[in-house]
């Protein structure tokens, strides 16, 4: 658009910074501690595609693009000996339902990232995932609201996990990470960050329905929507439970 | 019509099949809660929301998971209680788990 000759000085159009770089580091640093188990983890991924037969640029290539740990695990476990339309349905159903979870995750997510603008945050959106949500949630419960910090978080995880799958396409089951716990990272993980969560009774019986709900579903319906419909219970009762607890 | 299990173009239709449905769960909950204002139920129910999936996630991993698990998930937030520090709960939550397969149960 060419420059307008209008002589009049119009105000100066403020540059309007959404998130900001310390924000982006603070979440780099935060997520620091999930990096062996983060590593490990796209490692598994990288011996399961091996094992199938991939090649190391198709696997590097689809845990850039789909990002999801479980999902590509589960799907390149079961890849069909012929792509057909209906097993690339198949495919997109089940990673569907194994990643559910992130319908509420993203959910949760709202009231921080809807600060950036929609142009920046649909496209970061496809990059959200657990650990700069958990992280984020306590930053947040601390006074942060900077959305630098789940990108920066999200960025970390972004780069173990597309990096740590030729390891893993090379090297296969060499070292067993089970000796080392290293399959309890997020496990692990996820315990600890429930300890800034804490609000209290409210929330732990929120958290028990959730848990229990989360159990049932798992054991009478098995697949991948427990978590979903655990979560779901936990939230309504914190939303509809008895007031002023 | 069917294509061998590495073609090319097979591959980058699954590959791009998945990423569509990855983003349809990433995306659609912003969106929807962005519909929204967001009273004091919602407030709540999304301040719950971390939590409860931890507890959703956590708990049925338990019922399955053995020793170990639990082991895992009593390390990491008995060091983060007392130490209020995200890599020592880590730290603590591995090596419980490995202390207890080592001991071979």
């Amino acid at each position: 658009m060419p420059a307008s000759s209008t002589p009049e000085p119009a105000a100066p159009k403020p540059f309007k910074s959404y998130w900001t770089f310390a924000g982006f580091r603070d979440g780099v640093i935060a997520t620091l501690p999930l990096m062996p188990g983060l590593f490990a983890f796209g490692m598994a991924f990288g011996t399961v595609a091996a094992r199938k037969g991939f090649s190391l640029f198709d696997a590097v290539l689809m845990s850039a693009v789909v990002f999801s740990g479980t999902a590509q695990i589960i799907v390149v476990d079961v890849w069909p000996p012929e792509i057909t339309a209906a097993t690339t349905f198949a495919a997109a159903v089940a990673t569907f339902v194994i990643c559910s979870r992130f319908i509420l995750v993203s959910a949760a997510m709202q009231p921080l990232l809807g600060r950036l603008p929609a142009r920046q945050v649909y496209p970061f959106l496809h990059f959200l995932v657990e650990p700069p949500w958990l992280l984020a949630a306590r930053y947040q419960r601390e006074g942060g609201d900077d959305p630098g910090f789940v990108i920066g978080s999200a960025a970390v995880c972004w780069v173990i996990w597309v990096v740590s799958t030729a390891p893993g396409f090379w090297l296969g089951s060499a070292v067993d990470p089970l000796t080392f716990g290293l399959d309890m990272v997020m496990p692990a993980f996820f315990m600890a960050m429930l300890v800034p969560l804490w609000q209290g009774r409210r929330m732990a019986i929120a958290w028990a329905v959730a848990g229990v709900v989360a159990v049932a579903a798992d054991l009478t319906l098995g697949g991948f929507w427990y978590v979903v419909l655990g979560a779901l219970a936990g939230s309504l009762v914190a939303a509809f439970g008895e007031e002023g607890a | 019509m069917s294509l061998s299990a590495h073609d090319p173009w097979a591959f980058a239709g699954i590959v791009l099949a998945m990423a569509a449905a990855v983003y349809l769960t990433r995306v659609s909950g912003f969106w929807l809660i962005g519909r929204f204002t967001i009273g004091v139920r919602l407030r709540r129910m999304l301040d719950a929301l971390p939590g409860a999936i931890i507890a959703a996630t956590v708990l049925p991993l338990l019922v399955h998971g053995g020793l170990a698990g639990l082991a895992a998930v009593i390390g990491a937030l008995a060091a983060m209680l007392a130490l209020r520090n995200d890599f020592a709960a880590v730290l603590a939550g591995m090596a419980a788990a490995a202390l207890v397969r080592f001991a071979g149960f």
